[in-house]
């Protein structure tokens, strides 16, 4: 029988299993890459500047993400309660995207001007100070954190690689942008600027 | 999506469906093939022999392969329903964007149904009705009650609602105002305006406008730094002003806290505080029925 050349030949088997288990990928995933509706920015959205940068690693390192999605999804009780629907444009210049798909706390993808910046920040030191409800935990030590001005251009001239559109004047001048801001106050920036950019919601 | 891609995605999709169809059937065709074995307790066996173990040519069970059958039609009928390949529509025409604005003309003329019932219905009539009182307190659940509290008494920096001390004014106009446009509330440093001395004076005459036990002297000798600094917003005997926003300063009511050194970091930093504005989340109507329940809750 002919399937006797497959199951006595593993590299072929191998191959043809790859090729296989990749159908969906190709048909769901590849065309993707190539819509400019995933991989130009909506209006109005542009990459972040040298403070907001920072404050999105930190949101990584601390794991925001871990109870906090990025994603408004199309649905009248989300769009209700956090404002528009996202988009994919607006996602171009997180890399990676902090969609998300777990949420212990809220959805924060359009949390950018919900509350005062005073209000972030005491939050941040002790939810429970504003919320005593809350099972968040604080985050006390991002204001005694500093900012490493070198990296930061090294982190945005690999990001002007992959195609964010940094001028070699923000590169230069992001070691002064973030020279007397900590990390909470770039936490906070990155916080206050999400999911305002996009034109048209 | 290009024609291109379209054509790429049908041809996976459509030649994947067909290629597991053909496989189905072609292996479970119970045609005889040369290698066929012996036949063993009544059962065809395949001819394959792996250390003295025959396989056995069992068909597919019927469930099993009927199952399958099945859930290639359900994939062929939606994909006639719904948008799966490519830029093709589906004959529903059903898209994300569509469901979502259904839902929410659904939610528009629902919300418009429930809320005309508080149509042109005082504020005060408003704070007897059962049903405002309950959507005004998930209103504020939802909204308000990450910076005012879930009791609404606020903190630091977040004013009390319930006090009956009002910084913008307690009408209907103020109310909706402050809730839908925000609000910007900045008392000025005066680091550089007025030393050291001069602070810790017009602070104990701050808390002496309150009648709090002071040091009369400092008191005594801040007055002329209150007329000339501070009376032009708080007014000269501290009632406040609520075309500004400048707290009544004669209640001992303190949004920054009450304590000498409370008072002086206020008067030598100077304070911000933003309200963000909510009318992108709340309607008019909404914002009416929250200022009810508001005005309930510092009755």
């Amino acid at each position: 029988m002919n399937h006797q050349i497959i199951e006595k030949n593993t590299a072929l088997m191998g191959v043809l299993i790859a090729l296989v288990i990749s159908v969906a990928g190709m048909a769901e995933i590849v065309p993707l890459m190539f819509q400019t509706q995933t991989t130009e920015p909506s209006p109005g959205v542009r990459p972040y500047n040298a403070v907001e940068l920072t404050g999105r690693d930190v949101y990584i390192r601390e794991g925001c993400y871990n109870c906090h999605s990025q994603m408004v999804r199309p649905f009248a009780d989300e769009v209700l309660r956090y404002g528009a629907a996202s988009v994919a444009g607006e996602s171009v210049y997180d890399r990676p995207f902090q969609w998300g798909s777990k949420r212990t706390g809220p959805d924060l993808a359009r949390v950018g001007g919900r509350y005062s910046d005073e209000w972030h920040r005491i939050h941040l030191i002790n939810p429970r100070d504003l919320v005593p409800e809350s099972n968040m935990p604080g985050f006390p030590w991002l204001l005694t954190g500093t900012i490493d001005g070198e990296h930061l251009q090294t982190k945005m001239r690999a990001l002007r690689m992959l195609g964010h559109p940094y001028t070699d004047e923000e590169i230069s001048g992001a070691p002064a942008q973030v020279a007397n801001v900590t990390e909470m106050d770039a936490l906070i920036a990155y916080l206050q600027v999400l999911g305002t950019m996009w034109e048209g919601q | 999506m290009s024609t291109g891609w379209t054509i790429f995605i049908s041809v996976l999709v459509i030649g994947n469906l067909i290629g597991v169809m053909w496989l189905l059937l072609a292996t479970s065709s119970k045609k005889k093939t040369e290698s066929s074995g012996p036949t063993i307790d009544g059962i065809e066996s395949t001819g394959h022999v792996w250390d003295g173990i025959s396989e056995l040519n069992h068909p597919l069970p019927k469930w099993w392969f009927n199952m399958f059958i099945l859930t290639t039609i359900f994939a062929a009928v939606y994909m006639y329903l719904y948008p799966a390949l490519g830029n093709v529509e589906g004959s529903l025409k059903w898209t994300q964007l569509n469901q979502l604005e259904e839902q929410m003309e659904a939610n528009r003329m629902d919300r418009a149904a429930y809320f005309s019932q508080f149509e042109g219905m005082e504020l005060t009539a408003m704070q007897g009705n059962e049903n405002a009182m309950t959507t005004g307190s998930r209103l504020f659940a939802n909204y308000c009650s990450a910076c005012h509290g879930s009791d609404a008494k606020g903190s630091k920096g977040f004013p009390n609602l319930t006090d009956g001390d009002w910084l913008y004014g307690n009408s209907e106009a103020m109310i909706t105002h402050s809730i839908l446009n925000g609000r910007q509330g900045v008392m000025p440093a005066y680091e550089q305006i007025l030393t050291t001395t001069q602070i810790k004076e017009v602070s104990q005459y701050v808390l002496s406008l309150s009648g709090q036990q002071t040091n009369d002297a400092l008191a005594e000798s801040g007055k002329a730094t209150f007329d000339m600094q501070c009376a032009a917003c708080h007014g000269m005997g501290g009632e406040g002003n609520q075309m500004l926003g400048a707290p009544t300063l004669a209640d001992n009511i303190w949004l920054y806290g009450g304590l000498v050194r409370d008072i002086e970091a206020t008067v030598t930093l100077g304070r911000s505080g933003k309200m963000p504005a909510q009318s992108k989340l709340l309607s008019p109507e909404e914002a009416r029925v929250l200022a009810a329940y508001l005005l309930s809750k510092a009755n």
